[in-house]
């Protein structure tokens, strides 16, 4: 295993940054979509309510793998030409944001509805409330599990390589296949994964220590 | 501060883990003589590719992995085993096929494997039995009509990962990018996208894409020699060996050519004459 840090250092440290770089992207946009239609999910407009739902149910319930292949296949024929990286971004964002979406609703409802109300009868709108009040709990709550979301989000990354993202699991497949040491180039890559998911996951238990 | 040196503790102990794993790998069915094996089972299982048209492509209409490989597999077991000798078939792909190999589930490969020198520090190679070379496939009407014309900044090479091909591209046309992607049918898929301006492989996989999808071409013809061999484990002297007898043995009876002709007869491109042994 040390060999192949030796030999094609330089190529899993690229394929880590594009892992890292494209977990960053993922998590940070599928975080403000996820919690956007967590909200409208919550709203009292049906018509929100109704476009949240369809898009948690339908994003929810395709195989990431699936909708990745949708956005590197179909888009550059019709839309678009967009890369691999770009197209498992995007299709791993879509992804993510709809289980966030449902972790961070679960994390609304949990908010006890006196505090909406309370916060109603001191003239307070819905946004301002959901702003100042209900949000602020809510994501108290949902800490652990959100940790489980990015987690699975930065493992999830590795749907790049079958797109050709460049990412580490990409070049893990190519490194394996040039030097033919199989075992140790995906221990190595598993390895790097870890260097990654570990301090988030550690870093989530501080968070939950620390606010929850 | 404690946390920290908690963190580090758990990694260290990890990697001491893995350490541990891969210095104790012992692998019995790989050391045994397969050739002995083999005769007591009266069963050869050979490693084929279930994706490559013409060599080895699963008929989803019956299940079974047909082609140019596994029809020689056959003959070649049919001259190890007697006729009764069975053969059996096992999918593997190009990043799967040497652990399979190694690990003992597979006696040989014959998935459109080239020999190459660094192939054969880890396994060995029979003698070759098809004359394969690398060459271009692009969409009808292209600009790009050898690979000279793909030694440009901004054109993109696709690959499949695990090929030489995707090797021997960095030398032919360094400027190109390369994508390289898990097997030919999502290569195909990708240039048919336009990520790609060209897919390079061996020419007999090409040949079986341009057949099945008429807007696309093979140009330029080959610019590299890259013969097909079976491989089998290291230290397999004797199994080695009677495949050679045998392979020698069909391409003099005439099945060789038989069976050549059965699967690219028809291909348009395909030189036979040239091709036959």
């Amino acid at each position: 295993m040390i060999n192949i840090f030796q030999n094609y250092g330089a190529d899993l440290l690229l394929g880590l940054g594009n892992t890292l770089l494209c977990s960053v992207i993922a998590l940070f946009f599928s975080l403000i979509i996820g919690s956007m239609f967590a909200i409208f999910e919550t709203t009292p407009i049906k018509a929100l309510r109704i476009i949240a739902r369809i898009y948690i149910e339908v994003f929810r319930n395709i195989p990431l793998l699936v909708i990745t292949m949708f956005f590197y296949v179909v888009i550059p024929l019709m839309v678009a030409k967009i890369d691999g990286f770009t197209a498992g971004t995007i299709g791993l964002t879509i992804y993510t944001s709809a289980f966030i979406a449902e972790t961070v609703r679960s994390g609304i409802n949990s908010v006890e509805s006196g505090q909406m109300e309370g916060a109603r009868a001191n003239g307070m709108t819905f946004w301002q409330a959901m702003r100042y009040i209900i949000l602020p709990q809510a994501f108290r709550y949902v800490i652990p599990p959100l940790g489980n979301q990015f987690i699975n989000l930065v493992k999830n990354s590795s749907v790049l390589a079958f797109v050709a993202g460049f990412d580490l699991m990409y070049q893990g497949n190519v490194i394996a296949s040039n030097s033919l040491q199989t075992i140790n180039t995906y221990m190595a890559v598993g390895v790097l994964y870890l260097v990654i998911t570990m301090p988030l996951s550690y870093y989530m238990r501080h968070l939950e220590k620390k606010l929850a | 501060m404690k946390k920290i040196i908690r963190y580090i503790g758990v990694m260290a102990a990890l990697c001491a883990a893995l350490i541990v794993l891969t210095s104790c790998g012992a692998k019995p069915l790989s050391e045994q003589n397969v050739l002995t094996n083999s005769e007591k089972s009266n069963t050869i299982t050979w490693g084929v590719k279930a994706d490559t048209k013409l060599f080895g492509l699963m008929d989803i209409k019956d299940n079974r992995i047909k082609g140019f490989e596994v029809d020689i597999a056959k003959a070649l077991t049919k001259q190890v085993l007697g006729s009764k000798g069975q053969a059996k078939f096992v999918q593997v792909t190009s990043q799967t096929r040497i652990p399979l190999l190694a690990n003992g589930n597979i006696d040989g490969i014959i998935a459109t494997m080239t020999i190459t020198p660094e192939r054969e520090k880890q396994v060995d190679f029979t003698n070759s039995y098809f004359d394969a070379g690398q060459a271009l496939l692009v969409k009808k009407g292209s600009p790009i009509h050898n690979v000279k014309d793909l030694n440009q900044k901004g054109k993109t090479v696709l690959g499949v990962v695990g090929s030489n091909s995707v090797e021997n591209i960095g030398k032919y046309a360094p400027k190109a990018r390369l994508l390289q992607l898990s097997d030919y049918a999502q290569a195909l898929t990708a240039l048919k996208s336009g990520q790609g301006d060209a897919l390079t492989t061996d020419n007999g996989i090409l040949y079986g894409m341009a057949a099945e999808n008429p807007g696309y071409v093979v140009v330029g013809g080959t610019f590299t020699e890259e013969p097909y061999g079976i491989a089998v484990n290291q230290g397999q002297t004797e199994f080695r060996q009677s495949l050679n007898t045998a392979l020698a043995k069909i391409e003099k009876s005439g099945e060789y050519n038989r069976i050549l002709k059965k699967w690219f007869g028809n291909v348009p491109g395909f030189n036979y004459e040239e091709a036959k042994r």
